[in-house]
């Protein structure tokens, strides 16, 4: 069960995971090791999985980003298998997200430009199996992406 | 814009699975020394390709068992209405991330609730209180995949 020093950790981590033990412990008004000691506990716990990067793709020259809503044919009983094992097989596709709800499966998809992301729909992703229907939304901006609970 | 070498992808590809890995371990991996590692991610960084860092944390032991990404029309538009959305959504503390779009929807939102009662409450007293909502539309998240990108 976490304690309030848990929940503030994390709440300080979210925010800026680059601090260092002892600049987060400076913040909570902590002893370094009493600090190592909470943050191996939510490790070992599996709560704290670690953290990663975040790239811009855009940085890249990827200009482009779409989100593509799909519906598949589910009188195919393979129709989820058969269609996620395609698409983790496109290097373009970043996220795959299946729901429940009017959208079976959400892929979003990056592109140099517009002919590119042409390119990539026509032979790429129209061509994976089971698809009843897709919806397209191009991404214009994030305004909020920090992805933070709130814990 | 930079044109990434192959070192380059491979650090990337290496800090979006693991960015608290030093500088030193993953020179090592990849056969580079700690201080030509840590030279090429401060210029991935100069150059915005890296732009930080998120927490991986395990949501369901937290008690945020449900994910629901909200489709968002708006019925009234214009600049300050968009404004005036904008500023009241990202204020919900719920509301991870907000994408503005095209298509059928002006924006797409993801909001994590405790379960689907918590959810309701938070879609009935904030999301269909919020300035300007039209026509939203819910779709439950059972799973979640990140893959590397063209990072190849």
């Amino acid at each position: 069960m976490l304690d309030d020093l848990d929940r503030r950790i994390l709440r300080h981590l979210q925010r800026d995971p680059a601090l260092s033990v002892p600049e987060l412990a400076d913040r909570l008004g902590q002893s370094a090791p009493r600090l190592t000691r909470r943050l191996e506990k939510l490790q070992s716990g599996g709560i704290l999985r670690g953290q990663r990067a975040v790239i811009d793709w855009r940085a890249l020259g990827y200009e482009v980003e779409v989100s593509l809503r799909v519906t598949l044919d589910k009188t195919q009983t393979r129709a989820f298998d058969d269609f996620l094992e395609g698409a983790r097989g496109i290097p373009e596709v970043l996220e795959i997200q299946t729901f429940l709800g009017r959208v079976d499966v959400r892929l979003s998809v990056i592109a140099r430009d517009i002919a590119h992301y042409q390119h990539i729909y026509r032979r790429k992703i129209l061509t994976l199996p089971h698809i009843a229907d897709i919806e397209a939304l191009m991404h214009v901006a994030r305004i909020k992406s920090d992805e933070v609970l709130p814990i | 814009m930079i044109e990434p070498d192959d070192t380059d992808r491979a650090i990337l590809r290496a800090l979006a699975r693991d960015a608290g890995q030093s500088a030193g371990a993953l020179g090592r991996r990849l056969g580079l020394s700690q201080p030509a590692t840590w030279r090429r991610i401060r210029r991935l960084q100069e150059a915005g390709v890296i732009t930080g860092r998120v927490l991986d944390l395990d949501k369901e032991k937290l008690g945020f068992g449900v994910t629901v990404f909200l489709g968002v029309k708006l019925a009234t538009k214009g600049r300050i209405s968009l404004e005036d959305f904008e500023r009241a959504v990202t204020a919900i503390p719920e509301v991870q991330t907000v994408e503005h779009v095209l298509g059928m929807y002006d924006y797409r939102l993801r909001v994590t609730a405790r379960d689907l009662a918590d959810f309701e409450r938070v879609l009935r007293r904030r999301l269909m209180t919020l300035p300007g909502v039209g026509n939203v539309e819910a779709n439950v998240l059972l799973s979640e995949e990140r893959r590397p990108g063209p990072l190849g």
